[in-house]
């Protein structure tokens, strides 16, 4: 990750030396339970009136929503771009972070004269449902009982998520969307809402993510849950009644999920088998090595910004997408006759989401008369690359903008 | 079937525009009837395309080369990665009113297959090549001994992507074979202009240093 070195100091005395990998707690329970219910961002209410019908059958009543808006709205409501947000990310696309003080997550993309540039399009990011920063999960409070949700929180899907962002945007007024954009899981959604609602989407950017989960993802996932799972503090998902929250086990979870994140050559690159802060190996199970002082940082981090349970919930609504799954196993039928135009976006070092996936939504995009640009970007930074300064993909993606722009009679950005 | 009587002429459209431009783009674009859904194969850098949008005409493309479709996506067109050989079967039948394939033939491994492939999802193809029958080439490999390059084809045998040349010739057989028919074709100088009509066949295929083939299905215009 950008900064990470500079934000621990990767030679300092952030990572814990002892044989604990149990991290420090910095933030305080009630500050974290204060961004799950009322958060420092805009919010939307959905009432009683106003459910939200899941793919699972259940109507999600009242919910809440929590936002973040950049730029202005222009006159004709023409110019909003929704962005959407990664399995671990949130609404904080272009704002230094509530909780960890950090900046922004997509600030390379996002900002004056960004590619998503917010003094000509007006940018909103929303949390998704079953998140943990604002918007209704399984760390709120349940009206019906005043306890926190935990697992009696209903299981949602990609498909529902786009359904909550759906009724945001209407009720900010806005018909069409000029773009949705979105990497990973943010990715999804994007592909999702084209599905769901072509018309109202003019131009998708849909980055280092598939139209389905593959196998070796959902594996991937299993050994997340299961590492929170197997943490006695997880409690059967309980752990609020109590206090507590299962650090451990979402710490490995992390751990383990930020390795797929990044590549081979990515980490010899950034660590290869340096030592941290010795010379020679300790003889102990201590984070001799670099690399496992990063990912112990990464862990710990982590844990101090994110719920468990809602980490459960995300991860089983990205393993249960597959869009051609409900177009009858023929994924050209879930954009037949779409307008929109598509930009795809693959790395070449990204093995969790590898080219092929690209490859097959532009097949299948192509076979439905689609049009759409795809690009795969030659980088060693793995799935993260999206997050990153690569100048390459972030020109694409400015161009992409600018052409759909042109299209929709919207002024050019001012570079 | 004897190419002068598919041939058209040109009404000076390379002449009048031919600035920076290449001269079988300005040629091939002018082929194309604006409004059309036109698919380039093999796009490059999106020349091509960018003349076509230009003039209002709906163009998607295909490319081989990572940095092409790159170059293409910056431009902003609707350009995707992929090969000819392997591609072109994703797309459904009648796709797009005219898929290009703009000096690509010769580097495809299949040119039957893939020639065949243009007039599944195109209604109509345009194809152009460089004339491996063209004075100069020849003089090299009967004079010279060795295989020719032109300031157009640079690269030597070891390092050319082009592996299946043909000659005018050559061409003109392939589609009688394949029952393509040819609606007009155009044979180019060294210098991209077209040579005249009412020359013999063998003198285009001596002194045509490319060629542009507008071909349309054969059944549908029985």
């Amino acid at each position: 990750m950008p900064g990470w070195k500079q934000m621990t100091g990767l030679t300092s005395n952030v990572t814990p030396k002892s044989r604990s990998t149990k991290p420090k707690r910095t933030i305080q329970p009630e500050e974290r339970s204060h961004e799950v219910d009322h958060p420092t961002s805009k919010l939307a209410v959905f009432g009683v009136d106003q459910p939200l019908r899941l793919d699972c059958g259940v109507d999600l009543s009242p919910f809440q929503i929590a936002y973040q808006t950049y730029g202005e709205l222009n006159a004709d409501r023409s110019n909003a771009i929704l962005v959407c947000h990664a399995l671990t990310g949130d609404q904080h696309v272009a704002n230094r972070h509530p909780v960890t003080g950090k900046p922004g997550w997509w600030e390379t993309m996002v900002g004056p004269g960004r590619p998503l540039d917010t003094s000509s399009y007006f940018i909103i990011c929303s949390n998704v449902i079953g998140g943990c920063m604002g918007s209704t999960g399984p760390a709120s409070i349940n009206a019906a009982t005043g306890k926190v949700w935990g697992l009696d929180f209903p299981i949602i899907t990609i498909p529902d998520m786009v359904r909550a962002q759906a009724m945001l945007i209407d009720q900010l007024g806005i018909d069409t969307l000029f773009a949705v954009v979105g990497g990973s899981m943010g990715g999804m959604q994007a592909l999702q809402w084209t599905a769901a609602y072509p018309a109202r989407v003019f131009a998708a950017l849909a980055i280092a993510c598939a139209t389905r989960h593959s196998a070796q993802n959902i594996a991937f996932h299993e050994l997340g849950r299961q590492a929170v799972m197997a943490d006695p503090d997880w409690d059967h998902g309980r752990y609020a009644d109590k206090g507590a929250h299962p650090h451990r086990g979402l710490a490995v979870a992390r751990m383990a999920a930020h390795i797929t994140y990044l590549s081979d050559a990515a980490l010899h690159r950034k660590f290869g088998r340096r030592m941290q802060d010795r010379d020679l190996p300790t003889f102990s199970f201590d984070a001799d090595f670099q690399v496992e002082s990063y990912l112990r940082y990464q862990g710990s981090s982590f844990v101090e910004r994110f719920d468990a349970n809602s980490y459960l919930y995300l991860t089983r609504a990205m393993d249960y997408f597959d869009i051609a799954a409900d177009h009858d196993g023929v994924l050209a039928e879930a954009f037949r006759a779409i307008k929109t135009r598509f930009c795809v976006v693959s790395f070449t070092s990204d093995w969790l989401f590898p080219t092929p996936e690209s490859r097959a939504l532009v097949h299948a995009l192509n076979a439905s008369g689609a049009r759409v640009s795809f690009a795969e970007i030659e980088t060693d930074r793995g799935h993260d690359a999206f997050l990153l300064d690569v100048p390459e993909f972030l020109d694409i993606a400015r161009a992409f903008l600018e052409s759909a722009g042109k299209a929709r009679g919207l002024t050019e950005p001012r570079s | 079937m004897s190419m002068q009587q598919q041939a058209l002429p040109l009404n000076g459209v390379v002449t009048e525009r031919g600035r920076d431009y290449r001269a079988d783009h300005l040629l091939v674009a002018e082929m194309v009837t604006r409004g059309a859904k036109v698919l380039d194969v093999g796009c490059g850098d999106g020349d091509l395309l960018q003349i076509l949008e230009s003039r209002g005409i709906d163009g998607r493309g295909i490319e081989l080369s990572r940095e092409g479709v790159n170059h293409c996506v910056a431009k902003g067109l609707a350009v995707v990665q992929g090969d000819a050989d392997t591609d072109l079967s994703n797309y459904p039948d009648d796709a797009f009113d005219y898929v290009i394939l703009s000096q690509t033939l010769q580097a495809t491994r299949q040119p039957k297959i893939v020639l065949e492939n243009l007039l599944r999802i195109g209604r109509r193809a345009i194809v152009s090549f460089p004339n491996f029958g063209f004075w100069r080439m020849r003089l090299q490999l009967l004079v010279g001994g060795h295989m020719p390059r032109t300031d157009n084809l640079p690269a030597t045998w070891y390092e050319t992507p082009n592996i299946h040349f043909c000659t005018i010739k050559d061409f003109v057989q392939l589609c009688d074979e394949i029952n393509v028919k040819m609606e007009r074709a155009v044979a180019l100088d060294s210098y991209g202009r077209p040579l005249r009509l009412r020359l013999p066949w063998w003198f285009w295929n001596m002194f045509g240093e490319q060629g542009v083939f507008l071909l349309s299905r054969a059944e549908k215009v029985r």
